[in-house]
């Protein structure tokens, strides 16, 4: 299959500092891709520069063999690039349907409609809806986002990238900070994911990404180091060096 | 379950939007005054004005988080606008003077929006308080049209629709400045409670992951500016065609910080918070100058004080929780059916 978002030779610098490295990626279409990496490696960085959030200092990135490279944040997520954040970036103030129904309403290109009441379109509310049981919110549904259990606001994150319909779903460590309890409901919506969304998650947690994965990236430095299925990434010798006697926060 | 949960998702979210009883009993009291405090109208009238300029403000600041200091820009080219149209017989019928002249403030708004949509707060301020210096001091400049000084003298309005009169007392005014602002704050109404008004308020609390979700974030906050200048510009014109006069003053730093005192008193982001405050601002003013005629503002500034610590940045939240309970009076709570709250979220995030 062929890639749907390959990046080739994507440089970052940060003055002197190198958070990417010519890096080249190609990530196939319904793929479960991981990005795994020390602290430090450049993983969100590298996430960053896909969804337009910060600029590469060269290289190219490209979506389904057309360049993206400088295009904004918001016209990427309407070609189908959607992401979530490893700190919660969430609306305190909106209740989970509202900020589901914002993601919606702009995919279906009514986020200008200024003289709709919001709520008044069937085709929106039924995808709250979908929304709000496919990732278990209809207990919070009517809260505000800033008083919901962390756990909830984890799911909500990722409810919210979903929300855009993306074609490929970046996973900035979804599961990250999530009390044990609360974890099997965060991995098992991962693990229900569409089969055609192409996946790319980045994770601290080895037991999450090699359940999930079926391909496997290792950034180091800003450098892609190896890649390959789980079975070569966790045979390879250089992988086990990079990873001995480093802590990790996940 | 699952079409339960829609028809509570549509519950729930057309409740926001509805009417609430003292929402009603508001507009009713505000309206019975044109027969009960006949003798009040020309105060009742700046009021309005305030009121209806504060809601300007509201809209940028309460809903974009756009904080100005010059908001008195737009409400003074609004004026001089309504007050040029007027003198020189350009459109003598004051609604559709009006109108014109809030176009030429969200023409301008939408000229400046650009320079705020970058930076913080600091910037915002500095920037907005720019465009308003650089617009009083083109109309100081060119005297010759605006009258400098001295005011844009000469100005006669012409009887709204061709039938009423704007009289001594100042009825007419005040009747077609409520109604003016009855129109105005149903069109922000329906504005805030749009798909588009709800985008302001995620860019408001979140812009990283607006643009994430796909709005554009610049685009929209062009749009409420300039639509902010215009409801301005109505207010500034509303004093103009009421006084017959354009001043200078309407286009001060004074009159941009006063507007930000008036919708910070009473409270920003629930659009009655400009109205309130103008109400409240007018009588303190009353009161106090009647008290202690040359130190009122004293006591404004320390109330100002108090307000912005004491009371988490509104009046209005006091109020806020009993107007939601009273509009859920009557009305059975839209959220409640299909949300089991027997697991309720415990510990905060």
């Amino acid at each position: 299959m062929a890639p749907v978002l390959e990046t080739r030779s994507l440089d970052k610098r940060f003055g002197g500092i190198i958070a990417a490295n010519s890096i080249s990626l190609a990530i196939k279409g319904g793929a479960r891709h991981a990005l795994i990496g020390p602290n430090g490696a450049g993983k969100t960085t590298f996430v960053n520069l896909l969804t337009g959030m910060l600029q590469p200092s060269g290289g190219e990135i490209l979506l389904d063999g057309a360049p993206i490279t400088y295009l904004a944040p918001y016209k990427r997520v309407k070609l189908g690039i959607a992401r979530t954040f490893q700190i919660n970036q969430l609306f305190a103030d909106l209740t989970p349907i509202e900020t589901l129904g914002l993601a919606i309403s702009e995919r279906h290109g009514s986020g200008r409609d200024w003289w709709r009441i919001v709520g008044t379109r069937h085709g929106i509310t039924e995808e709250i809806a979908d929304l709000i049981e496919r990732f278990r919110l209809a207990d919070v549904m009517t809260e505000r986002t800033a008083v919901l259990p962390y756990g909830k606001q984890r799911l909500l994150e990722i409810a919210l990238a979903f929300a855009c319909r993306p074609r490929v779903l970046l996973l900035d460590e979804p599961a990250a900070g999530v009390p044990e309890a609360e974890r099997h409901d965060i991995l098992s919506t991962i693990a229900a994911l569409p089969k055609d969304v192409t996946v790319l998650l980045i994770e601290h947690d080895m037991d999450i990404v090699f359940s999930f994965a079926d391909r496997i990236s290792v950034l180091v430095n800003g450098e892609l180091f190896v890649e390959g299925t789980p079975d070569e990434v966790a045979r390879d010798p250089r992988v086990k060096a990079v990873y001995l006697g480093e802590t990790f926060h996940g | 379950m699952r079409h339960d949960l829609e028809a509570a998702t549509t519950r729930f979210l057309r409740a926001r939007a509805r009417f609430g009883p003292l929402e009603i009993l508001f507009w009713i009291v505000a309206f019975s005054t044109i027969w009960l405090l006949p003798t009040k109208h020309l105060i009742l009238t700046e009021t309005v004005i305030w009121g209806l300029f504060a809601l300007s403000l509201d809209l940028i600041l309460g809903y974009a988080g756009i904080i100005s200091l010059g908001h008195a820009a737009f409400f003074g080219v609004g004026a001089y606008a309504a007050g040029l149209l007027a003198k020189y017989e350009i459109i003598n019928e004051p609604t559709v003077a009006l109108l014109a002249s809030g176009l030429a403030a969200a023409v301008l708004g939408f000229a400046t929006s650009f320079l705020v949509l970058r930076g913080t707060d600091l910037t915002r301020l500095m920037v907005t308080l720019g465009v308003s210096l650089v617009c009083f001091e083109l109309a100081n400049r060119f005297g010759d049209i605006t009258g400098g000084a001295d005011g844009l003298q000469g100005v006669t309005i012409a009887p709204i629709l061709g039938t009423w009169r704007f009289d001594m007392f100042g009825h007419t005014a005040y009747i077609y400045c409520l109604v003016v602002l009855f129109i105005m704050f149903i069109l922000a109404r329906r504005i805030v409670n749009s798909p588009f008004g709800l985008s302001l308020k995620a860019i408001k609390g979140n812009p990283l992951r607006s643009a994430a979700v796909g709005i554009a974030v610049n685009w929209r906050l062009v749009a409420i500016y300039t639509l902010s200048a215009g409801f301005a510009g109505v207010a500034g014109a509303l004093l103009a065609q009421t006084q017959a006069f354009a001043s200078l003053s309407m286009l001060s730093l004074e009159r941009s910080a006063d507007v930000l005192l008036i919708l910070i008193i009473g409270g920003t982001g629930y659009l009655y918070g400009g109205i309130f405050g103008a109400l409240i601002y007018r009588l303190l003013q009353d009161y106090l100058s009647d008290l202690t005629a040359r130190y009122w503002q004293f006591w404004i500034g320390l109330l100002l004080v108090a307000i912005v610590i004491i009371g988490r940045e509104r009046i209005g939240g006091w109020i806020a929780p009993v107007v939601r309970f009273a509009s859920r009076l009557g009305r059975r709570k839209a959220s409640s059916v299909t949300a089991p709250k027997a697991a309720a979220p415990g510990e905060g995030g």
